[in-house]
Parts: structure tokens; sequence; C-alpha cells
């Protein structure tokens, strides 16, 4: 009998369906992955195990664990199996843990909560588990707050949680999501050792078929709350039977057919020993300003119809440096030329419209309460003359144009937009000024795949027609990878390589560069992988 | 529930209103006209409300008072918003520097003196007043949307769609003026719906203590202060120009929570 | 931690010279001359200048504030000018109304406030909710002057439980001394109760809905559990900050309620004086007041070290 049988799962809140005859099944000691874009029901699937619904949802069907019925019921019961028989991981370290409370408090509660161990009891309870989770007590303490620890040991602590009784099951929503690479493989290796060792079942979800990949034994894929395929992860890779499955894989894999660089010689963005100090906040009124150094002796230089991409793990200062090439921040040290000319805060118009930016979250980019038209022309700003009239319609109809978009959505606001059709909306407003260079920062990282791979076909269609100069910032290594001619590895604040996309990747120099592509979880190749026999 | 509150909000607040306006032009009797005869009468055919002390017709007295209290209240939520939004949009636009510093301890400094030492402070060298009531009330709310708007601007500072505006070359006021403004206008209706009624609450307070408006101009917190030696045998002097204050600031309550729902469910109102 | 108390103590000290300088310098604009106001219409010019000499009027105006902020940290208040007493043994006796007053209403309405809050949130959108969110809007809407009034009227008048007003003095014992203060306790404390317990309400359902909630739930424990141990240490980080600001409303508000109570505290003392021009007493009494207030938001910051770590360790 298998430890968790989802039979015929529809769930629907305030009266909207969301899924719709959900079923899985996962035996213990296996590791079943929920996978799909935003919007499939993957999420809502997990929470149900846990009965942790949102109000007004309505459920039917059947979920079993070990023969026992846990849909819809009564909390009490469901109380002594959160915990204890189900224990779970969330996508969010960084708000999963109870601020105010110390770690070991938080690990003890979950023990004490269960078993009737004294104190003592729990506490050592706690240090073993936060020792094979990979937090030792030499270096944790049981008194230490989340507020000291970083993201990734967050996430040890919620695991720690989660296994501390030694659930049958295990369900990780997202678990390493808002994770660096390197953390990410670290996190994903400990889940499954964790597996092996206690024998748990794990249901993982996760958006990413890569490390679907790398980790599960079956598949589930849905899509708009339904199963649409599951199998064994191998034989499902090898032989994708819906149409959807194919797609998502072939949109993980993309690949743009970006057009040969020109060879032109124009250096159009020089940055030399760029340094950038950041403020701690001011604690006091009279105290002396502490500085961290963000972004330490930077130098590099993009040509006209270069294609550079950046690529560092959080923290690396990239963002930073992003700032300071737009000339939003001021440098303090070394110097930041665009066409021959100083960038700085203070910079003229003239300069600021050579260079212009798209950014990373579709949602965060526009003012909500001003219409399309009204957004893409802001950089009009810049122009001695800016177009009026016919000429600016004009100017608007081809931007909207340019990225896939039809004239009349300029009279439109912009909640009427899907997350990649606003993406298309940042790079017009990018476009309309005909910048030298555009940054894109992060550009693509919150979408999702499908719609990824549309837009990273559109850019590399606007460097034919537009001649585009870009810089590419992003933390996702296969997205730097296809969409760049030359990539720069930040690490601390500085260069750490630099050199040909094609080469860095297939031999990288430096160790850390090594270390993240290592870290980054692939694709299985399809090809290989139809030759196994089922 | 949601336009429930509104509703009931909204007809309270207009009866108040409408009140305050007719009352210009036309009152049931002279406010300032003595009758002793006909003084300490219940509510009755002729006089609605019945009549106070000196005669006078409670109810044209309460459609005056309203008049006093919606003016104090609403110059100094003018007061208030006029001088706390630009200081808080300048110190969010700021943020960290010694101006954001220097208007945040203002605010601090000011949040020290209730609008009530404020009042006494005025009333000891200038004598007592409506003015008075309404510079203090005024003064009072400075901060209180000075640290609205910073705290609802600062965010907005960190969203993308500012970004986007400081590389197409707009400075920092008109990025104040041009995005943060119209994104935290909700949030200063709401708020500003709530310091109103907070504002007729003091205005009536300082009123009730001499502070506020003087005689002859009527005012529901004078005519409280009145009805305070013959609460026991006259009740109703007491009940009425309460029930008034009472009915306006739940009305405006209503309505503030109203369209705190209606405009953003997510919007927080302090109520201080 | 000592840091943080150190740092906190320093902005104290600054809006402390602040304020006084504030207080000063408005009470400096005030027309009249103390010293004829004093001896009336008809003193004799070399008279005048004697009692202005006695009271340093003479002196310049940063002599006048120096010695007027030392004397106060000496606890010299100066010397009435009605009155010729000293203002520090006024405001002492005043004080010993005033201050209990406010404090009583603080621990009514913290009392009131916080199971109102918390039985609200617990059960939101349930009857209890609704019922305990509707008094509260009612609550929130009376002025507390006026319910003291109706209060003295049904349970001083009609009732005759307490008497209309006065204060016997804490001679008399605790007991007689907090019964006078009932009434205008609880007239000062309603319509803050009101007040805190939605803020109580509110803070905890936005903390309900934090991810470390699900964490906890996730762990097994109740809803109820969730909210106990999670949830209400949370949500008191902004009930704090109301509570302090609440301190200063009531300590206003004690100034009002004592005029419907006929008690003798501060203000009583401001307003008397206000009438016969005793600009010396209101000065020490309001510069009082703001202390009280910065006081009370010292301690508020200190109270957020001591509930939220990152506090502590930040600076």
């Amino acid at each position: 009998m298998s430890l968790l049988s989802i039979q015929n799962l529809d769930l629907s809140i305030h009266g909207n369906p969301i899924l719709n005859g959900v079923s899985l099944d996962l035996a213990q000691g296996e590791i079943v992955a929920i996978t799909g874009e935003s919007g499939s029901g993957k999420s809502l699937t997990a929470f149900s195990v846990m009965q942790l619904l949102p109000r007004g949802t309505v459920t039917t069907g059947s979920i079993k664990l070990d023969g026992q019925e846990v849909l819809n019921a009564p909390d009490p019961e469901m109380c002594k199996l959160r915990g204890n028989d189900i224990g779970m991981v969330f996508q969010e370290p960084m708000t999963a843990l109870n601020p105010l409370k110390n770690i070991g408090d938080q690990v003890m509660e979950t023990i004490l909560l269960h078993t009737n161990q004294s104190r003592d009891e729990a506490r050592k309870r706690a240090l073993e588990v936060l020792a094979r989770v990979g937090l030792p007590p030499e270096s944790y303490s049981l008194s230490r707050f989340p507020h000291e620890l970083s993201g990734g040991q967050r996430q040890r602590v919620v695991i720690a949680m989660a296994i501390a009784l030694r659930p049958r099951l295990l369900i990780a929503d997202e678990p390493t999501t808002a994770l660096d690479v390197t953390t990410q493989a670290q996190i994903l290796e400990l889940l499954k050792d964790l597996v092996q060792d206690f024998g748990m079942g794990l249901l993982m979800i996760t958006h990413d078929l890569a490390v679907v990949s790398d980790m599960a034994d079956r598949i589930v894929v849905m899509r708009s709350g339904e199963v649409v395929e599951t199998g064994v992860t191998k034989t499902l890779f090898a032989n994708m039977q819906h149409p959807y499955t194919r797609a998502l894989f072939a949109a993980s894999a993309h690949e743009v057919n970006l057009p040969k660089a020109p060879e032109a010689d124009d250096a159009l963005l020089i940055v030399q020993d760029a340094v950038r100090d950041y403020p701690k906040p001011r604690t006091t009124l009279f105290a002396q300003r502490e500085y961290t150094r963000a972004v330490n002796g930077i130098s590099f230089t993009l040509h006209k119809g270069e294609r550079i991409g950046l690529v560092g793990e959080s923290g690396c200062g990239k963002s930073t440096l992003t700032r300071a090439i737009l000339g939003l921040e001021p440098l303090q040290g070394g110097s930041i030329k665009a066409f021959g000319q100083e960038v700085a805060p203070d910079m003229p118009a003239a300069l600021r419209s050579g260079l212009q930016v798209v950014f990373q979250d579709p949602y965060g980019s526009f003012n909500p309460r001003h219409k399309v038209a009204r957004i893409i022309t802001e950089p009009f700003h810049l122009l001695d003359n800016p177009p009026q009239g016919l000429e600016r319609k004009n100017r608007v109809s081809d931007a909207l144009l340019a990225v896939g978009l039809h004239p009349d959505d300029a009279d439109k606001y912009i909640h009427a937009f899907s997350g990649g059709q606003r993406q298309r909306i940042a790079i017009a407003r990018a476009l309309i000024i005909r910048p030298e260079v555009i940054i894109f920062d992060e550009a693509v990282s919150a979408l999702d795949v499908s719609i990824r791979a549309q837009i990273l076909d559109l850019i590399a269609e606007l460097t034919q027609t537009h001649d585009l100069s870009y810089l590419f910032i992003s933390h996702d290594l296969s997205v730097v990878r296809t969409i760049t001619d030359r990539v720069l590895v930040m690490k601390n604040g500085e260069i750490v390589e630099d050199g040909a996309t094609q080469q860095v990747f297939t031999n990288p120099s430096h160790p850390y560069t090594a270390n993240l592509i290592a870290a980054a979880p692939t694709l299985p190749d399809v090809k290989a992988l139809s030759n196994v026999p089922a | 529930m949601r336009s429930r509150n509104l509703i009931i909000g909204g007809v309270l607040s207009a009866l108040v209103i409408a009140a305050a306006l007719i009352s210009f032009l036309w009152t049931p009797y002279d406010v300032t006209q003595m009758n002793i005869p006909a003084k300490l009468q219940t509510p009755n055919g002729t006089h609605w409300l019945g009549t106070d002390h000196f005669g006078r017709d409670i109810f044209s007295m309460i459609m005056v008072g309203a008049r006093t209290s919606i003016a104090v209240a609403l110059v100094a939520v003018g007061i208030g918003m006029g001088v706390g939004v630009p200081l808080g949009l300048a110190a969010a636009a700021r943020q960290g520097s010694l101006l954001d510093e220097v208007i945040m301890r203002g605010n601090d400094l000011v949040f020290a003196f209730p609008s009530l030492v404020i009042a006494i402070l005025i009333t000891a060298v200038f004598g007592p007043g409506a003015v008075n009531a309404i510079i203090a009330i005024g003064i009072f709310n400075i901060p209180v949307f000075a640290r609205l708007t910073r705290g609802a601007a600062l965010p907005l500072w960190q969203r993308e769609f500012i970004m986007a505006a400081r590389v197409a070359g707009k400075g920092v006021s008109r990025i104040s003026i041009e995005h943060i403004l119209p994104n935290v206008t909700n949030l200063l209706i709401v708020q500003g719906t709530i310091q109103f009624s907070l504002g007729i609450l003091a205005e009536a307070g300082l009123s009730y203590v001499g502070l506020g408006a003087q005689p002859p101009l009527p005012s529901w917190g004078r005519m409280l202060a009145d009805a305070q030696t013959m609460v026991n045998f006259a009740p109703h002097l007491a009940l009425i120009p309460g029930g008034a204050i009472i009915l306006t600031v739940l009305g405006l309550n209503l309505m503030g929570d109203g369209l705190r729902d209606l405009l953003d469910p997510r919007i927080r109102v302090e109520r201080t | 931690m000592l840091r943080y108390s150190l740092k906190r103590l320093l902005s104290l000290a600054i809006s402390l010279i602040i304020a006084s300088l504030v207080i000063f310098l408005v009470i400096e604009v005030a027309p009249g001359d103390p010293a004829s106001f004093m001896l009336g219409m008809n003193a004799q010019e070399d008279t005048l200048n004697a009692l202005r000499e006695e009271l340093g009027l003479n002196q310049s105006k940063l002599e006048r504030y120096l010695s007027w902020t030392f004397g106060m940290l000496q606890g010299d208040f100066g010397t009435s000018y009605t009155y010729r007493t000293p203002v520090a043994q006024m405001v002492a006796d005043r004080l010993w109304v005033s201050l209990p007053l406010a404090l009583y209403a603080l621990a009514l309405s913290t009392l009131i406030a916080f199971p109102a809050g918390i039985y609200a949130a617990s059960r939101r959108g349930a009857p209890g909710d609704v019922a305990v969110m509707g008094a509260t809007q009612l609550g929130v809407a009376i002025p507390n002057f006026w319910f003291a009034m109706i209060l003295v009227l049904v349970f001083a008048i009609n009732l005759r439980w307490f008497s209309a007003g006065g204060f016997p003095g804490w001679d008399e014992g605790l007991f007689t001394g907090l019964k006078a203060l009932t009434l205008p306790a609880i007239a000062l404390a309603l319509p803050q109760a009101a007040i805190l317990a939605r803020v109580m309400r509110s803070s905890l359902l936005d903390i309900l809905n934090e991810d470390f909630i699900r964490t906890a739930r996730a762990k097994g424990l109740s809803r109820r559990q969730a909210l106990w141990r999670h949830a209400l240490r949370n949500a008191l980080i902004p009930v704090l900050t109301i509570i302090g600001l609440q301190f200063s409303f009531l300590l206003a508000g004690s100034i009002i309620i004592e005029q419907v109570f006929y008690l003798p505290g501060l203000g009583r003392l401001v307003f008397q004086s206000i009438s016969q021009r005793d600009l010396i007493v209101v000065e020490s009494v309001v510069m009082l007041l703001v202390f009280a207030v910065i006081m009370v938001n010292f301690i508020v910051d200190l109270a957020y070290a001591f509930v939220d770590p990152r506090l502590r360790s930040r600076s």
C-alpha cells in the first residue's frame, strides 16, 4: 500500500475551481515531484495533504496517509499528524521562522508538542537534529535567533523542525527556489540523504524541471489544476506523452538563436576600477557613518554590438553595480564612462538616454495608475524635443509592435496584462528612445519557463532589428549561457572570471565559476535517455 | 459588510455636513435669542430638541455647533496634510539623510506635545479662541501625516517603477509628485477621514475646558460644559450634544473604514 | 542592548533640551510683564524693579533659560507669580492626583483591550468578533468628558455608588483614594481601550497571516496554540507603540476629566494659572507633561528591545 494516496481531489476557493480530479501516489522512501508553471495548483495540492488551506476552500475526493483519510479530517486530528507524521518545508526561509524565538525553542517545540519528553531530552534531540541537517552545536547554538542566520541556514532549521520526529512523509514546497544555486545544491543533497536515512516519503513541489530530474523517482506534471502526465522520472523524460510536458521541457531547455555579434571596436561602456560603498543605516544623529564595500574595483568594457552576461549569487554586488552603471548612485572610486562621457547621478539627459534598463519584476516596474502609453513614453523626458502628436503616437505604436504587442494596447492600464506581456512593455519602454545600451536586470527571472523562452527569443530578435548591445544581469546560468557572447562572473564585489560565454561554461578557469556550474541542476539529455529501454 | 460601513458612515457624515451648511441660511430659531420663560424644555413640537437654560433652541445650536466643529476639524486636517505630506515626501525621498533625520526627530518631538498641551501653551500666550484650537489640533496633525506619508513612500521608492522614472532622468521632486503622491492618495484620504473625526473630538474637548470656541459662537463642547451643572435635572442638555458628537465621529470613522475597504484593503489606519 | 539603551538615552536628552527650548520661547513671547501683573496697575517703578530683580526678569533670555532648566534639574521650578510659593511644591501636590489617574486609566485600558482584541482576532468574522468590533467602533467615537458626565449621572447621582467629584487625598487611605479616582479612570480608559483593542486585533490578524504561523501550524500547533505561542508576542510590537502614545493622551485627557470631577490635579492648576497669568506655573506644568511623555516613549523603546531580539543585537 502506498504511503500517500490522493484520489480525485477537487478543490475550489470561494467557488472558483482550482484543482480538478488530481490523483497521485507516493510510496515509502520514494521521492515524488509535482511540477508545473504558476497557477498549475501544485502548491495547493501539497497544502491539501497538510489540510492547511486558505479560508473559503472546499475540497472533495480523498487523501489517505497509510490508509487514514486526512481530507476534511477535524483539526485536532490533523494537529496530531502534522509535525509528527507529516513534516513540511516551505519556500521562503526568510519568513518561515518566528523572528522573536530562538532556533532551539522552535525546534524543541515540535518535539515537546508530540511527545512526553522533558525539556532536557527535547533539547538533546534538537541538538542532534540540527547537527544532522548541517548546523552543528559548536557553531550554531540553540540560542541563536533566525535573523542571525543566512537563508540557507534558516532553511536547514525549518527542515530540522520538520524531521525532528522522523515523520513518515515530508512535503517540500519549492524548498530551494529562494536560495542561491550553490545553497540549493546543498539543500537538495540534504533532503535526498534524509529520505534515504529515515525511509521517509518526500513529496516535492518545484517549477524547475532540472531540479526534478536530479531528485525525483517519479514526476507528476500539472497544468491548470489537472495532472497531465505522471511517470517514473527517466521513462517520462525519455518518452513524453503529453504535448504540454514536451512544451515545458522544450521551454526549459530553450536556446535562442542569437545572431553573431558584429565585429566592432567602439567601446560604448567602460567600467574602470569601479568602487561602490554602501552606507549602513544611520543609527544615531551624530554617529560616524559606517560603510560596506559592495563593489570592489570592477573593470570591464562593453563594445558596440556586444552582449555581456553578469552572473553571481545574491549579495555579490551585481545590483549595486547596475545602479551605478545607470547613473543612479555615485561611485566612491574609479570611473564609469558611457560613449566617452562620465556616468554620474547628475549626468546630462542626453547621456542618460543612451542607457536604458529592463527590471525583473513585471508587477513592480510600472506605476499602476498610468496607462501603457504614458509608461513607455516616460524616457521621452530625456529628450530636448520630445515627439508630439502623431509622431509620438507612431513611436508608441512602433515600440509596441517591436515587442509583439498591439498599438491599441497603448490605452490600457497595466493590470490588464499578464506577466510576460508586462515584461514586453518594459522592453518597449527601454527601446522607445533608441538607446545604445540596454541593461537587463534579472529581466526574465520572475517568469515561468514558457514565457521566459518567448522573452529570450524576443531579445535575440531585437538584437538583430535594433542593433542592440546589452548587459544581461542574472543569477540563472542557463539563461546567460544562451543569450550572451561574453560573461563576467562576480563574487563578493569582484569579477573573478571574464571570458567568452561558451569558453567559460565548458572550461571555467576560476574554481568559483566551476563550483557554480557544477551546482546548477541540469536537464537530462533526452536523446541519451530514449536509448535506455523503459 | 464593506459597503454597509460606507453607506451608514456616508449618510451620517452627510447629515451633519448638511446641517452645518443649512445653518448658514436657516435655523429654526436664532441661536443668540434668549427666551428665559421657555427655558429647559425637553424635546417637543415647537423645540424639536428642547431648550437650554437661557431658553435657546437646542436644535438650532446643534446645527450651528456642527459648523464650528467641522470648520475647526477640517482646517486642522488641512494644516496637518498641507505641512505633513510634503515633509513626509521629502523625508522619504532622501531617506537616511540629515533632512530625513531632522524631519523625523522633529515629528517625535511634536508627538510629545499632545494637542491639549499645545492649546494650553497657545492660550496662555494669546488667550483662548477657535483659531487657537485649529492651530493646536493642526500642529498635532502634522507628524501624523508626515509619518504616514513617509512610511508609505519608503517602500514605493524601492519599487522598480521609481527606478525606471529615475533612469528616465526625472528628479526627486518630480518623482515624488508624479509617482509617489498618487500612490499614497488613498491612504491619505482614509487617514484624513479618521483625523477629521479625531479633530471633532479634540475640538469638543478644548471647547469644553474653555480653550476653544468662545461665546457667543455655539459649539458642542461648550454646550456640554454648560450642561454639566444641570445634568441631574436636565439630562437632555448633555445627552443631545454628546449624541451629536458621537454620531458624527462614528459616521466619519465608519466612512473611513468603508473607504479603506473600497480603495485598498491592505491599508492600515493608525488611530491614536 | 547596552548600546541601544545608551543611544535611546542620548536621543531622550536631546528631545528634552529642544522641548524645553520650545516651551521657554513660546512663554517668552507672551505679552505683559509678570511684575506689573502681580503688583497691580498702580505699583511704583522702583518696587516693580525690585520684584523683577527678585524674579530674575532683568536677566538676559539665555541666563533665564539656563537658570530655569538648571533649576528644574535640581527640583527648583521657580516661584509662583500669584501665590509667591515654590512651583515645585504646588506641582508635586497636584501630580499625586494626575499621575495615579493616568496610570490607573492605562492599566484599565490595557486590561480591557488585550482580552477583547485577542478574543476578536481569534474569532475573526464570527458574531463575537462583530460584537466586539461594533462596541469598539462606538467606544472610539465617545468623548471621554461626556462619558464622564454620564457616569456621574448614573453612578454618583442616581445610584450613589461613588461621589460625584472631589478628591479626599491619599491620607484617607489607598482604597478611598482609588475609589475617588475610579469613575474618572473609567471615563478616560474606555475610549482608549476601544482603540487599543482594535490595534491589538488588527495587529494579531496581520501576524496570523505571516509565514511563520503556517510553519507553526505545520508543526502540529492548533490555531489557538499558534496564536498564543507565536502571534501574540509579535503582535505586541505595534501595540506597545500605541500604549506609549496613549499615555500622553491619558495624561492630557486627565486634565479635561479633572474638570468634570473637580479633582485637584494638574489640569485645575493649569487653568487657574492661565486665568491668573501665572505663566511660570504653566511653563513648568507643560514641561512636566512633555517630560512624562518623552520618558514613557523611552520606556517603550526599551520594551521593544526586550520583545524583539533583532533590536538587541543590531547596533
